[in-house]
């Protein structure tokens, strides 16, 4: 049982493990899997109502990419993208005009006539994407569309994705297994496990909430050690250069401030940041550091 | 007896050659034509309506989805399973009913086709089985209709397959076919049978090996140039 509300035009990415239930989700958004109760609207349609033309319909308008692009290898770049507007009942000459029109658009332009076979993974997907784009949908389901590629490839077509999504407005539902996936172009993002969502909201809210998951995973800072002294948790979001947040704390409170660990990532473009500190020093030192933190704006999770 | 000093001699043997030969394209053509209709409806059905495929529910039963699988794939065993000379023994009943006898090449194509379909079918359901089922999700999430995913996915994606197992279908009814001349069906094995074996004539003999050894290694060539040039994987 779980409830996921998109907004239009966001891109909202749900991670988990595999056998977290992740696929049978994004099944259930077109109607490829039934779910047993419970509903799924898109864009004001009922889902799970639909049968027969009224399903295919509706799927009209909700297109989606897979890990192996699943691209029929008898057709063209062309023909493989035309065969979206042959399902939507366009004619021969508008076909042929939309699918070039799109596959310009995912940098395609030139590569028309090759076949599948001949392209290399990160186009293949590009083409998955024009062809799902081709019948002009508001939604896009993409279902692990690049834990097939390379790292560099992977970030090109989570590019082109981010674009897209904002030049057509297109609201995005992704899942993946990849937390870059999730740094790169998420705004929202949901973690599952066993068939549960276990938390979601916008990302950067989820990186000042404590104990969240998705903020572990995306700073994974390692095992917290054996310590004397206290242990937080400080995050950054956009790298204050100007003031050695650090050193002055150090100074006022006369703590011998230990580094425990510490990652940077870039999160939706923004550069941010999570230090582990040990914190030695009675409580009262301790509790007078964290509220010295928090009144500088910085989001401080007390870990032990 | 055959008379070598007969100065027509080769010009019948010639003559006797090609007008078995095209009674055996004439047989074989047509059988052939049937077995490619009714071999790829069954070889897809096998495939489509196996639980989780496209038919599985034909008219909303999985019931009928089931048992049009176990029939089809019982007959396909049965004829799959008798040797054809036997088949088209048993088959003369039912040849005569069709065409109101069991001998000549029109008659020779019941037969045939009743081999030919079910051995035609297994080859369409290997070269089904190997479209990735990935295709077919895909476009179904374009919101495809069966008969589109089954057109325009899975047949247009076998076709190389297709086109193989075509070919072997088409040397397998060119052996059937000499079978069925040797009892009556005309063609290819009725020259080898009766001028060959019967008046002991080793030119027609080898005239028709020739021949027969030609078209197969033809066919075949066809065949692998064909699923060649098709294929794009």
């Amino acid at each position: 049982m779980l409830t996921l509300t998109l907004e239009r035009g966001e891109i909202f990415g749900v991670v988990g493990q595999s056998g977290a239930g992740k696929s049978t989700l994004i099944r259930t958004i077109n109607s490829l899997e039934q779910p047993d109760s419970g509903s799924v609207h898109v864009a004001g349609r009922d889902m799970t109502s639909l049968a027969g033309a009224e399903l295919r319909q509706a799927r009209h308008d909700i297109g989606m990419i897979f890990q192996h692009f699943n691209l029929l290898s008898s057709r063209t770049v062309r023909a493989n993208v035309e065969l979206s507007l042959e399902i939507t009942g366009a004619g021969r000459s508008e076909r042929r005009r939309r699918a070039l029109e799109i596959l310009e658009l995912v940098g395609l332009q030139g590569k028309a006539a090759a076949y599948p076979a001949q392209l290399s993974g990160g186009q293949k997907q590009r083409v998955g994407i024009a062809r799902a784009l081709a019948s002009n949908p508001t939604v896009l389901l993409s279902y692990e569309a690049t834990s097939a590629l390379d790292p560099e490839t992977t970030r090109q077509i989570l590019d082109l994705i981010r674009q897209l999504s904002k030049d057509l407005g297109l609201t995005v539902l992704l899942i993946t297994h990849e937390m870059d996936v999730v740094k790169r172009i998420c705004d929202s993002a949901a973690v599952m496990s066993e068939g549960r969502i276990l938390e979601q909201g916008p990302v950067e809210k989820l990186l000042t909430t404590e104990k969240s998951l998705l903020g572990q995973a995306l700073f994974p800072l390692g095992e917290i050690p054996e310590t004397s002294g206290s242990v937080v948790e400080i995050t950054f979001t956009g790298i204050p250069t100007d003031r050695p947040v650090i050193a002055q704390l150090a100074r006022q409170h006369g703590l011998d401030v230990g580094i425990l660990g510490a990652a940077v990532e870039t999160i939706h473009g923004r550069q941010t940041g999570r230090t582990r500190l040990e914190l030695p020093g009675d409580e009262g030192t301790v509790a007078a550091a964290v509220a010295d933190l928090r009144s500088q704006g910085l989001f401080v999770e007390a870990i032990k | 007896m055959i008379d070598r000093n007969d100065p027509y001699f080769w010009a019948d043997v010639l003559d006797t050659i090609l007008k078995g030969a095209g009674e055996t394209f004439y047989t074989v053509g047509v059988s052939l034509l049937l077995t490619i209709v009714f071999g790829l409806a069954v070889g897809v059905l096998l495939v489509t309506t196996e639980a989780g495929g496209l038919l599985a529910k034909p008219f909303g039963s999985r019931l009928l989805g089931i048992a049009l699988n176990r029939v089809l794939d019982v007959l396909v065993n049965m004829g799959r399973s008798i040797p054809f000379i036997i088949l088209m023994i048993l088959l003369i009943p039912f040849t005569r009913l069709l065409v109101g006898s069991f001998i000549g090449p029109t008659a020779a194509i019941v037969p045939l086709t009743i081999a030919g379909v079910p051995f035609f079918a297994r080859l369409v359901e290997i070269g089904i089985r190997e479209v990735p089922t990935g295709l077919v999700e895909a476009a179904q999430s374009l919101g495809a209709t069966r008969w589109t995913i089954l057109t325009k996915v899975l047949v247009a994606e076998a076709v190389p397959a297709l086109a193989l197992g075509l070919s072997t279908t088409v040397v397998g009814l060119i052996g059937y076919s000499a079978m069925v001349g040797a009892v009556g069906g005309g063609g290819l094995g009725d020259v080898a049978f009766r001028y060959g074996y019967q008046r002991y004539s080793p030119e027609y003999m080898f005239g028709v090996v020739i021949l027969l050894v030609l078209l197969v290694q033809l066919f075949q060539s066809l065949g692998n140039f064909a699923a060649r040039r098709l294929s794009h994987r």
